[in-house]
């Protein structure tokens, strides 16, 4: 069998930790070849010939791939479409944004999201934001797939696959690049960040959640929100996290003055560490918590803050 | 211009998902359902559109179990202007594959000729994030996903994007599919007497085989499990016994 698999890049660069963890994955599937497009992609190429278990390499270079719009890319991935059983990517935003395109192209479903591969035809993937896991069999010729990366462990560096230069296919015209606003904060992007600091309604008021985010910076963490602080204008919606917000899987994630919502728990019940402080003794979050601080967090949070 | 806005009803999101114990999936019966959150950031936008003067008509669009008329009761009483229900089960518990999905509202959009389709960008149910590209594709149209902005001006629509580390702007051209992520705007909540109203817009009802679409999945749902508990963690008395306890796990 025979796997396209598309490389994370951006800005010409490899994402080599995104699209190492896709090659284990795919590896499973059957002969690796990894796509490399972008409007600089040769050093991309390069790098992922390298990765433990590519075969091949190939690479297409054009003005019209940068920053992977999906119309050109998918023309891309389509026009090469007909040598592979499997066409796969890390499930990035840019791979959301591209393989269903490409997917619909070729008449037939994308499975998003996969967390284990069971044989060829059949995947196991989260549903209703990981509250279950669903095993799917696909019955179509060609499958289309993302892989959670958080799931797969990177595969080594070592190999030496061959490279070939292939050109991009027609350019369909329909969209143009305008910019790039890489997040101004000088904290971590929510959803990869290695520690997130949470503030749910018991932290009362816009104002209070300077307390969350001082000791956000602290841990040098990400801030988020539940959707009960963002509803009642302590925090803004882009903060949020749930099912209706981000998921997040961090190292140590701590919430503060969150009761712990199903939906909510959703998004963050995936993190290695779970700390969780509130007064209410009976609050959810406690059930999932690692270490459980029953506290006022006007009092906890200003002492762990001075004592970390 | 005239905006469709798919709508898809969902477990509510407040709702607990019980994974039944046979694995043959979630039960949904007798729990509340709701529309999917994402759509509903789609309807706000349309209606927002249609207020600045930028679009004339809303037609909403689920199709899913008879009882997504609720849903597009809804979205009526937001402010969409009509409705279009496409019966395509009879089992709340089948899911519409967002292929299929995609080709029904391709025959709708052929027939309604929008200059926009807004669509949530994933329900909260199969968390598929699918069926905005599927049908981009299929019409031959551009596609911007995840949207946080939307800008149109003239046959263009300027559209910012929450992608990994930032935001991609891209400007495509109309007819466009837009999908919608969280930070696009806050939904307003329904009226009582727009409630009202809404009983009274048009809702027409379709089945799947009017826009000749087989509607049979692609992917066969082997089963269906409670993903791995947690194990139980254990409270703390103080601060420092927390510090420590972070130390001692190399957390901190």
């Amino acid at each position: 069998m025979a796997v396209l698999l598309i490389a994370e890049i951006s800005d010409g660069e490899l994402s080599m930790d995104a699209t190492a963890k896709a090659v284990t994955a795919a590896k499973a599937l059957g002969d690796v070849t990894v796509l490399a497009a972008g409007s600089s992609a040769a050093a991309a190429g390069e790098a992922a010939s390298k990765i433990d278990g590519v075969s091949k390499v190939l690479v297409a270079e054009d003005p019209m791939l940068g920053h992977r719009l999906a119309e050109a890319t998918a023309a891309l991935i389509v026009s090469l479409a007909g040598d592979y059983d499997h066409i796969v990517a890390p499930a990035t935003t840019d791979a959301k944004n591209v393989m269903p395109r490409v997917a619909a192209l070729l008449d037939v479903m994308v499975i998003s999201d996969v967390s284990g591969v069971v044989d060829a035809d059949t995947f196991e993937r989260p549903i209703y934001a990981g509250n279950a896991v669903q095993t799917v069999k696909s019955n179509d010729a060609k499958k289309v797939i993302t892989f959670r990366t958080s799931t797969f462990d990177a595969a080594g560096e070592g190999g030496s696959a061959s490279v070939e230069t292939i050109s991009a296919a027609e350019n369909p015209g329909l969209s143009t690049w305008v910019e790039d606003k890489v997040a101004e904060s000088d904290r971590p992007e929510l959803t990869s960040a290695g520690v997130v600091v949470s503030g749910g309604r018991g932290v009362g008021s816009e104002e209070d959640f300077a307390l969350i985010e001082k000791l956000a910076d602290k841990l040098g963490a990400a801030v988020g929100a539940s959707r009960a602080a963002v509803d009642s204008g302590y925090a803004p919606n882009d903060w949020q996290v749930g099912q209706t917000g981000k998921v997040v899987a961090p190292d140590l994630y701590v919430a503060v003055g969150i009761s712990g919502a199903i939906q909510h728990l959703a998004g963050m019940k995936d993190s290695k560490i779970i700390v969780a402080i509130n007064k209410d003794e009976e609050s959810p979050i406690f059930q999932v918590a690692d270490y459980g601080l029953v506290a006022d967090l006007f009092d906890a949070v200003p002492e762990l803050i001075e004592k970390l | 211009m005239k905006v469709l806005v798919p709508v898809k009803r969902v477990i509510d999101y407040n709702v607990k998902v019980r994974v039944k114990a046979d694995g043959s999936g979630v039960d949904l019966a007798n729990v509340k359902m709701s529309m999917n959150p994402f759509d509903e950031i789609a309807v706000e936008q349309a209606i927002r559109l249609k207020e600045a003067g930028q679009a004339e008509e809303i037609v909403a669009v689920s199709i899913g179990v008879k009882q997504a008329q609720e849903t597009l009761r809804t979205a009526l009483a937001m402010g969409a202007d009509r409705a279009i229900l496409v019966v395509a089960s009879d089992d709340v518990h089948k899911d519409i594959e967002p292929l299929a999905v995609a080709k029904i509202l391709k025959a709708i959009v052929d027939e309604e000729q929008p200059g926009l389709v807004l669509c949530g960008k994933q329900a909260i149910d199969n968390d598929m994030n699918a069926t905005g590209q599927m049908l981009s594709a299929l019409m031959g149209w551009s596609q911007a996903t995840f949207a946080s902005d939307i800008a149109i001006e003239g046959d263009k629509a300027k559209v910012t994007r929450e992608v990994d580390g930032g935001l991609q702007t891209i400007e495509v051209t109309m007819p466009t599919v837009v999908t919608v992520d969280l930070r696009l705007n806050e939904p307003r909540y329904a009226s009582l007497p727009n409630i009202m109203k809404a009983k009274k817009k048009p809702l027409d009802e379709k089945t799947a085989e009017d826009y000749g679409v087989d509607v049979s999945n692609r992917l066969e749902i082997v089963k269906t499990v409670e993903p791995a508990e947690r194990a139980a963690g254990i409270k703390v008395g103080s601060v420092d016994e927390l510090v420590a306890k972070l130390k001692e796990a190399g957390a901190v």
